[in-house]
């Protein structure tokens, strides 16, 4: 066996906490990566895996410290250097693609001064051979127009370029190790696919290794040689990509790797349902933004959507960002009135603006938004934020309204006296939990749920998908579920909209949406899921005419 | 470096807005000293005055036309150089206010040049080695200055420079200062103490900005890339700090003009404040109406050059 690149022991890393208390949060993780092997890291958020990415650099994140043990990168032992030699060794050793490359580049300087700088700080080379190295990379990263794409600004380029110049930033100054944080995380399934292309191919015609950080098997699967399963910040599990995949050993990897099955799902569809009128009916639906001009927005969004929902039946909205999936949702709910078309619900026209719309009529339709983070106001405790809805909709005093907390609160499975917590007390999956209670709070008919679980880790979304699906059965709701994740959509959902460029594709049964797909975008969208097969993407054949008419987004 | 039209479009909307706001401004200060108490006339003829004499008065200064006629007027005469003549002295405003103005962009001038560079760099040096001594110094330094009001240090400096050790006037104007020594003597007190108000406010604001940029991703990414301390600040954090920036400077500045009335009074130096004050003491309508009006335009003009600033420094309107 050769010796390691890079060889971690023993490395605790500590941080202290806002009340001042320390804890660690790297427990005694020990790893070796060869010359040219790449590496995953992976495991849910709060596992330490940014965190160890990052040391190996040499950086911790404020209030962070390296405790004890050793990092070794090449013949220099990274934990011995002062601050000034660890510098140095940044982007011409050891580099770094960060997992929002729309926020790691500087807004303000054109994308070629800051992919190249990295051999000015270093005096690698001069600048102009510099720009011509740039310019290669464009190339082998499969960026449309190479040659010019520098000279534009970060906001001028997709966030799917704009992820594969990050990993020319990073490759710039020939380092042996780069480090991949979350790359494809923030990015659309299809645009996904295309970035992966992109860093396998370079990272196969080089020598270099890699560390893959992520909390998706799926996509780890597609690039890595090596999986390390982290949880709470230690190492759970160690082996080749194959057999974590096909042999997991460890309870907690086959708990990942459970998430990827398919749910079967019951539909909660009514038995009635022949009788009563459906429970949301959307005719010639137009929706846009901007300056008002005869009636049109400037920035029309959605085009003249159709579609009917029963009652008990669960619709799911899939598509890339932009193409008009949330705007839908704030259509129907009436936070952006629409200008054209006519939204039903029992039969009942809804009128475009929710000032115009009765009481009664907004408390049926409730709207769940993505970030809990956001939408939960920081200041005020979960049960005032809960009992807000119950005293607007319901006029409840305040000792019903205290017992319909605590029911709401057991409703979402949260222990009662978390009604005394602020927001920021919370884990994310129970932020969700109180958002989505907030909800139900109002008593409702029809909940929209934008993007409710793309923001959990993937057994934490899980859950979350048990529980509505719980309270459908308990509650008689309809749900009309936002995503771009397939798969979640698949579990929870009866139908399935496509939407692409505000536009609606296509309407398919979710059961059988990779067999009926008929449009090429639905078919582009189906086949770029990951899939947990290491050659799936190897193996995987686009439409180059699709391919081509998506590009230069 | 090119900008696009829409920037230009945007700055021209800028300026639009600040010309429109000063309209609006001389309304308010028109009508607002025409609503002072007691009639003009008498107030010029004194007690002994007959109501024929007041009368012919009003008529004379064309106190019976309608209000707003009078304030189209007025606003004409602003626009064409004409303020109207002192009531008081019977002087022309323009030649009253024109000397004082000078003596007070002078002051403001000087203490521009000094405290600007000062307070960006403590500012940019306090957030560079945030959490330092430096950092910690800084700011207990500028907490203090701010919470002392400015006729406490202007007396204080008096006391010490003047009184104790001798070294300076204690008034700044006087009639003498020829050589370049007692010019800089003359003006050391006034500029030392409003150095010391006008920079505090600045020092904090700058570096919270900049603090607030270092914090983003695309700074931690020049980390990344090996850059030093003093490279993530200047050239990552900086650029991008530089429109709130830009707006706390032009809010310190446009204290210089108007509210710099106790400094003034305290050194006894003869700038466009003390001037207003007195003015208002007579009720020296065209005088107190013009004062108003200088001091909007100076504030109007720092905040839209702010603006513009802030817009010009936004990439994402660069083409």
């Amino acid at each position: 066996m050769t010796h390691p690149l890079v060889s971690v022991r023993d490395l605790v890393i500590g941080a202290v906490t806002d009340s001042g208390r320390e804890v660690e949060i790297i427990r005694s993780v020990s790893f070796d990566i060869q010359p040219g092997e790449i590496v995953a890291l992976i495991g849910e958020s709060g596992s330490g895996k940014t965190t160890i990415a990052l040391s190996l650099m040499g950086h911790c994140r404020p209030g962070c410290s390296i405790g004890s043990g050793s990092i070794s990168l090449g013949d220099k032992t990274v934990t011995d250097l002062s601050e000034p030699q660890r510098a140095a060794l940044r982007g011409t050793e050891v580099s770094y693609v960060p997992q929002s490359a729309a926020a790691a580049f500087n807004p303000s300087q054109r994308i070629m001064d800051q992919v190249i700088e990295v051999t000015d700080i270093h005096n690698l080379m001069p600048r102009k051979e510099a720009e011509e190295k740039a310019v290669e990379l464009f190339r082998a990263l499969a960026l449309p127009d190479p040659d010019s794409i520098g000279q534009r600004y970060p906001h001028q380029v997709s966030g799917g370029q704009l992820q594969r110049l990050s990993a020319a930033m990073a490759l710039i100054g020939d380092p042996s190790l780069v480090i991949f944080d979350e790359p494809t995380t923030a990015l659309d399934v299809t645009t996904q696919i295309e970035v992966l292309r992109a860093f396998r191919s370079v990272m196969d015609h080089s020598s270099m290794a890699g560390v893959y950080v992520s909390h998706d098997l799926a996509v780890v699967a597609q690039i890595a040689d090596r999986i390390i399963v982290l949880k709470g910040g230690e190492i759970q599990e160690v082996g080749s990509t194959r057999d974590i995949l096909e042999n997991p050993q460890h309870p907690y990897t086959k708990e990942l790797l459970a998430a990827f099955d398919p749910v079967p799902f019951v539909s909660a569809r009514a038995q009635d349902v022949e009788r009563r009128k459906p429970i949301l009916e959307v005719k010639n639906l137009s929706a846009g933004y901007g300056a008002v001009v005869k009636g049109v927005p400037n920035f029309k969004v959605l085009d003249n959507i159709n579609f009917r929902m029963e009652r008990g039946t669960n619709l799911g909205v899939i598509g890339e960002s932009g193409s008009g999936k949330s705007t839908l949702a704030r259509a129907v709910a009436g936070i952006l009135p629409r200008y054209q078309g006519d939204v039903l619900s029992d039969g009942e026209e809804l009128r475009a603006d929710l000032k115009d719309r009765t009481k009664d009529q907004l408390r049926r339709i409730q709207i769940v938004f993505q970030l809990a983070d956001t939408a939960l106001n920081p200041s005020q405790s979960v049960g005032s934020i809960l009992a807000r809805p119950l005293h607007f909709y319901h006029g409840l005093d305040r000792k019903a309204r205290e017992r319909r907390v605590i029911e709401l609160l057991d409703m979402v499975q949260l222990p009662s006296n978390m009604r005394h917590r602020l927001p920021g007390e919370l884990s994310g999956g129970q932020k969700q939990r109180v958002n989505f209670a907030r909800a139900l709070a109002a008593e409702p008919e029809l909940i929209l749920c934008d993007e409710i679980t793309s923001a959990l880790d993937t057994v934490v979304a899980a859950a979350m998908l048990d529980l509505l699906k719980e309270l459908q059965r308990d509650l008689g709701l309809s749900y009309i579920f936002i995503s771009h994740d397939l798969s979640t959509v698949e579990a929870i959902c009866d139908e399935v909209l496509v939407m692409y460029k505000g536009k609606l594709v296509e309407a398919l049964p979710a059961a059988s949406m990779s067999q009926d797909a008929a449009h090429p975008y639905s078919r582009l969208l189906i086949s770029s899921v990951p899939q947990l097969d290491p050659d799936w993407l190897v193996n995987l054949e686009h439409d180059p005419e699709m391919i081509r008419a998506m590009d230069g987004r | 470096m090119l900008r696009s039209l829409t920037t230009w479009v945007l700055v021209g909307q800028r300026l639009g807005i600040a010309l429109i706001t000063l309209v609006i401004v001389s309304f308010a200060v028109f009508f607002a000293t025409e609503m002072l108490p007691g009639d003009v006339a008498e107030i010029l003829l004194g007690q002994a005055a007959t109501p024929e004499a007041v009368a012919g008065l009003r008529e004379a200064m064309g106190l019976n036309e309608p209000a707003f006629s009078r304030f189209l007027g007025w606003l004409g005469g602003l626009a064409t150089g004409d303020m109207g003549r002192s009531y008081v002295n019977d002087i022309e405003v323009v030649d009253l206010l024109g000397r004082r103005l000078g003596n007070s962009l002078r002051l403001a001038a000087v203490v521009t040049m000094i405290c600007v560079p000062f307070a960006l760099t403590c500012g940019i040096a306090a957030a560079m080695w945030q959490g330092s001594l430096l950092d910690r110094a800084v700011s207990i330094l500028t907490i203090s200055v701010i919470s002392v009001p400015e006729f406490m240090v202007a007396t204080l400096a008096v006391l010490i420079f003047a009184v104790w050790l001798g070294w300076l006037p204690a008034l700044s104007y006087g009639a003498d200062a020829t050589s370049f020594v007692a010019l800089i003597k003359a003006y050391a007190m006034p500029v030392i103490t409003l150095t010391c108000v006008v920079s505090a406010q600045m020092i904090r604001m700058t570096r919270a900005a900049v603090i607030e940029t270092i914090n983003t991703p695309y700074v931690e990414m020049a980390l990344l890339k090996g850059a030093s301390r003093r490279r993530m600040v200047l050239r990552h954090a900086l650029p991008n700090a530089l429109g709130p920036i830009a707006n706390a400077v032009a809010l310190s500045l446009s204290y210089l003009v108007g509210g710099v009335i106790i400094v003034e009074t305290v050194f006894n130096y003869p700038g466009v404040a003390k001037l207003m004050v007195d003015a208002v003491a007579t009720r020296d309508l065209p005088l107190i109406q013009s004062c108003a009006m200088v001091f909007c335009v100076s504030y109007l003009s720092l905040i839209t050059l702010a603006d513009v600033i802030a817009t010009l420094s936004n990439p994402r309107l660069r083409q």
